[in-house]
């Protein structure tokens, strides 16, 4: 048993207390006498400051603080994948069975099921030499991912027992290990501090596109397995969309979504809508593989610090068994937030905007924790964690401190635009503002896997539609009707390249996802239609006339189109431009 | 008399909003003070810091004739209540839930924590259910749905009160008959704006199925932060009590974010932009995430805040935080309230997020989404060009490029336009949108399903003239 401090202060979601020597930073503490979830995270003498988990109203100075002994940590094991948790991990469908529709305080219960069995097969024999990361055995956690039980991080030495394929729940020993320390017992489930970060053996470079399905961002803008990119923009531009959409159709193994700080009717809509998706390439519900940590708006304010923590731990456990992860994190605004308002009940020193001054440190170390990753252990399989981090800056301003910063750690930056939006041209993704510094890394497995001139297709794109802006200016300044006549296909080209290819409906039941075939087959007959115009143009073919080609509207169709349909619409397409272009009157 | 209760003198400093009580003991964070001033009369207050032997309290009703030798200070024991009944229903309170209507107090069936507690997300039921407000600009191209919060950002002189009525009086969910109510929470507005809402809910019977909450401009600011709670602890009840759709309109949230800042100021807290503090994000989250439904109740509540943005700029910190965390914006332009039209939406800027879920076929009409997409692309490019046209004349833009523009105009006199008091159908609206869109080739209906086009599109003969 440790000592109990006594609250000395309540100012919100902050307690102080005394009587607190001998803890340490970041120890999970029980406040008052409800026993609320509470971490220290000032030490100074024998008074602890501690941000609370649940509202603190009626907590009075004079009631206990209990010490733990433990930092704040989440429960690894079978089971996570299809849970839906809060910030510290309480499991949100178990704590509705007791507590009813609404959150009351104090409700807590283990994230995991404790009684529940596992049908596990061992993968290593008694007298085996392992090291920590090494495969004991697997369990199949989900129709679509077998879970591996590893070898922890104290655990160099001989296996003396594992068990025998059966079922056990998470808590019976599986294996026993002899170490130079004395024997320790592994059972399936393991205990992990949020705030620090998951041992892997070697941080390879990324390589590997992370294909989302998204023409703007598999084209223009990639991300890689291991990658990190932010979307900010301000409110309604499409970030949570843009989310949602990599969620459901990014290739990675696991995926872990993070509502931190945003609306709850957007985390029932995840979970009405996910179990009823199937992965594409498994056929399993969606949800089979997810880790949802739901922390809304209105919940506490300190949890919600803590719930980006507890994803990324999550997903870096399932990294350390050799899966592709992608975390979403909607919005890293909020966390930054949550910080804010915990420092400045502190009354600690603001920095830029009233954030604290470690917050450049804090996104960094966070987005650190992604990275593609030799985990430890024996087997070949690498790992990777992804982010993509959703940034709310105020007034859509790009130029503030949590903006700022994540652009300073980020590879790829998907930039939203109101405008865009207003017209809803989405994904709302401005293409003159965004980048991907993985752009050339991808060209290769582009070029190799899916049809060679990708690179030189995606270059020509991207220069269409610098010159689409250049040729706007120019008609700002003199008006249309000078423009020559190639000008005026290149805005046709540009406008092709927007409303045909770069526009793409998230709720669309087709075009919701378009395989890297599909976008390369788009990119030809785009460009094969843009030949054929240019050679009409330099014979004399008004730009107006091509305009209204009968081929221009299928170009539009190409996205939307149904499966059954596709072969036609295309056949159709390059059939029209191998016919050349005739002027019809010479206008 | 509550055992918890004690009463104190020893209040050793008076800042704005703000007192400081010495030499206390066991005073819990959050608690209810009864503050006695040397008048005799009474104020509220609540606990905002508590430390061993002194605790910061916010006083609501303001501190003018507060002094620090002879006010008493009476700490409660207990959290902020409202005492609720189905007979709450055709009350009218003041900003702090005492009946200014001549009634008796309300006899109690349940006594609620005005904070509430979070919705758990796992028991939310996505909201579906699109609520017909005979208003096209929002069924067509902005469909409010049950349970959903759907703010009008509004400027000083805009109709956003009338808008807000006619909502209120027309709002239908098609095909049912459900008991119905609507919660109106007045922030520091004026008397007259009130008096308009009053008067219109009297004349079209509403009063008797609404319980209104009302702060005015003279009513002390402080109350203000109170208000909304109790609005909409009164929602949660009959919503998810009694079964009830419960329409919540609050106004004017502006003047609810002012009470905000004066309170951090007085404490001389970091403040965030323009002055309002860091956490108001997570403040106005807690008033407007209290939207929404329950899986297996039967009620629901639909929140329509409105707030005036200063300057008519929407990124100020108050509409920007708000539209952060409601489902969507409704938002007025100057430019057409001065050309005449009603409402004054200006479409581009607005956005009804649960609008996906809540149309399409079996819901509002198989067409609506493409027509919504087609609509919102058309108009966007005939503002663009007429933006051209101002600038340089009508040279050199195309035959096509003038029948955007034209549809542009035609869009804004015949689809935004309407009376006060007319009622469209969706599918009326739907129509109303096809004949429009008959202004342009059809070629250009590029976001439309060729289907539909086939199924629904006008001929441009059939287009009245503007
Ligand atoms: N790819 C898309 N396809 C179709 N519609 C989209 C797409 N992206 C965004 N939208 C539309 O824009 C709306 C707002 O998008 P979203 O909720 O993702 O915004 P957000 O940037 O997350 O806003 P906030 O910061 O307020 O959470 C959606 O409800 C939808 O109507
Ligand atoms: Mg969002």
């Amino acid at each position: 048993m440790y000592a109990q401090g006594i609250i000395t202060r309540v100012i919100g979601p902050v307690v102080e207390a005394s009587g607190m020597g001998g803890s340490t930073m970041y120890e999970s503490v029980r406040v008052g006498d409800e026993a609320l979830i509470g971490e220290i995270i000032i030490l100074q003498g024998d008074i602890a400051t501690i941000q609370v988990y649940e509202e603190t109203s009626g907590i009075t100075p004079g009631q206990p603080v209990q010490r733990t002994g433990q930092q704040l940590s989440v429960e690894l094991g079978p089971g996570l994948l299809g849970t839906i948790y809060d910030g510290i991990q309480r499991p949100l469908t178990v704590i509705r069975g007791f507590s009813g529709d609404m959150i009351t305080r104090g409700s807590t219960a283990p994230a995991l099921d404790h009684n529940r069995r596992w049908a596990f097969t061992p993968l290593v024999s008694p007298g085996d030499t392992v090291n920590p990361g090494d495969r004991l055995g697997s369990v199949t956690e989900s129709t679509s991912v077998t879970h591996y039980i590893l070898v922890p991080p104290e655990g160099d030495g001989r296996i003396l027992t594992i068990a025998d394929t059966k079922d056990y729940t998470i808590e019976e020993v599986i294996a026993t290990i002899q170490t130079d320390r004395g024997i320790i017992k592994v059972s399936m489930v393991r205990r992990w501090p949020v705030r620090e970060p998951r041992p892997i053996q070697r941080r390879r470079d990324p390589k590997e596109p992370l294909i989302t399905g998204q023409r703007i961002i598999d084209t223009l803008f990639p991300l890689v397995k291991g990658g990190t990119a932010a979307i900010p923009g301000p409110f309604g531009s499409g970030k949570t969309v843009v989310q949602q959409q990599l969620a459901k159709w990014v290739n990675a193994d696991i995926i872990v979504y993070i509502g931190c700080g945003e609306r709850g009717n957007e985390m029932a809509d995840v979970l009405d809508e996910f179990p009823q998706l199937h992965d594409p390439r498994t056929g399993q519900p969606l949800i089979n593989r997810m880790v949802l940590i739901a922390n809304t708006s209105n919940m506490p304010v300190a949890a919600r610090e803590a719930s980006i923590y507890t994803g990324i731990t999550i997903a870096e456990y399932y990294r350390d068994m050799g899966y592709d992860v992608a975390v979403m994190a909607d919005s890293t605004s909020r966390w930054a937030e949550a910080m804010r308002e915990i420092s400045g009940r502190l009354e600690e020193m603001p920095g830029e905007e009233g954030y604290p001054a470690y917050l450049s440190s804090r996104l960094a170390e966070f987005y650190e924790r992604a990275g593609l990753a030799e985990p430890l252990g024996k087997h070949e399989k690498l790992g990777s964690v992804s982010i993509i981090g959703a940034v709310s800056p105020p007034g859509g301003d790009f130029s503030e401190p949590v903006t700022q910063n994540t652009l300073r750690i980020v590879k790829v930056f998907w930039a939203l635009d109101a405008e865009l939006a207003y017209q809803r041209h989405f994904p709302a993704i401005d293409w003159l503002m965004s980048y991907s510094l993985y752009s050339h890394t991808v060209d290769s497995w582009w070029e190799e896997q899916i049809g060679e001139g990708w690179s030189r297709k995606k270059q020509e794109m991207m220069e269409i539609l610098q010159k689409e802006n250049e040729i706007q200016e120019i008609i700002r300044l003199v008006g249309p009707e000078t423009l020559p006549e190639e000008d005026k296909l290149a805005l046709i080209e540009a406008e092709i390249i927007r409303e045909s290819y770069l526009m793409q409906f998230a709720f669309h039941p087709v075009d919701t996802f378009c395989s890297p075939k599909k976008q390369s087959l788009m990119l030809s007959a785009i460009f094969a239609f843009f030949t054929w115009a240019r050679e009409a143009v330099a014979a004399g073919v008004s730009a107006s006339e091509i305009r209204s080609s009968p081929i221009f509207p299928l170009l539009s169709r190409m996205g939307p189109v149904p499966a059954e349909e596709e072969e036609d619409l295309f056949s159709a397409l390059f059939a029209a431009v191998k016919e050349p272009c005739i002027p019809v009157r010479g206008n | 008399m509550d055992p918890h209760a004690r009463t104190y003198t020893t209040v050793s400093k008076v800042v704005g909003p703000i007192i400081v009580v010495d030499d206390v003991r066991g005073v819990a964070y959050g608690e209810v003070v009864e503050i006695t001033m040397p008048s005799g009369r009474k104020r509220l207050g609540q606990v905002l810091e508590t430390e061993s032997t002194r605790a910061v309290v916010q006083v609501f009703g303001g501190t003018r004739d507060l002094d620090t030798d002879r006010t008493s200070v009476r700490f409660t024991g207990e959290i902020m209540t409202i005492a609720l009944s189905p007979d709450i229903l055709g009350r009218v309170f003041n900003g702090i839930a005492e009946p200014i209507d001549g009634g008796e107090e309300v006899i109690p069936e349940e006594i609620r924590d005005i904070y509430g507690s979070p919705i758990n997300p796992t028991s939310r039921e996505p909201p579906h259910d699109p609520i017909q407000t005979g208003i096209s600009v929002i069924d067509g191209l902005n469909t409010l749905v049950r349970g959903q919060k759907l703010p009008i950002f509004s400027g000083a002189g805009l109709p956003h009160n009338q808008l807000a009525a006619q909502i209120a009086r027309q709002s239908k969910v098609t095909g049912q008959e459900e008991s119905f109510a609507v919660i109106f929470a007045a922030m520091g507005i004026t008397y007259e704006e009130s008096s308009f809402f009053i008067r219109d809910f009297t004349d079209t019977g509403a009063l008797e199925r609404a319980v209104l909450f009302l702060n005015l401009a003279d009513d002390p600011a402080i109350e203000r932060i109170i208000t909304p709670r109790l609005a909409l602890t009164t929602a949660e009840y009959l919503a998810f009590e009694k079964g009830m759709h419960v329409l919540v309109i609050m106004t004017d949230m502006t003047n609810y974010c002012e009470a905000l800042r004066e309170i951090a100021a007085a404490r001389e807290e970091v403040p965030g932009r323009r002055g309002y503090p860091g956490y108001m994000y997570t403040d106005l989250a807690s008033i407007y995430e209290r939207a929404g439904r329950i899986t297996g109740k039967p009620g629901s509540i639909t929140q329509i805040p409105i707030l005036s943005m200063p300057d008519d700029d929407i990124t100020h910190p108050v509409p920007d935080l708000t539209g952060y965390i409601t489902e969507g914006q409704i938002v007025l332009s100057r430019d057409l309230h001065r050309r005449g039209i009603y409402p004054p939406v200006d479409i581009l800027p607005c956005l009804s997020r649960l609008m996906q879920g809540g149309i399409g076929e079996g819901l509002t009409r198989e067409d609506h989404a493409d027509v919504k997409n087609q609509v919102y692309s058309a108009y966007a490019l005939g503002i663009r060009l007429r933006g051209l046209v101002a600038v340089m004349g009508n040279e050199g833009l195309s035959s096509l490029e003038n029948e955007y523009i034209r549809f542009a105009d035609l869009f804004e006199d015949r689809f935004i336009r309407q009376d006060h008091n007319e009622e469209r159908t969706i599918a009326e609206t739907l129509d109303r949108a096809w004949e429009l869109l008959a202004v342009l080739p059809q070629e250009e209906l590029k976001r439309i399903d060729p289907a539909f086009i086939k199924k629904y599109s006008r001929t441009a003969k059939e287009t009245p003239d503007a």
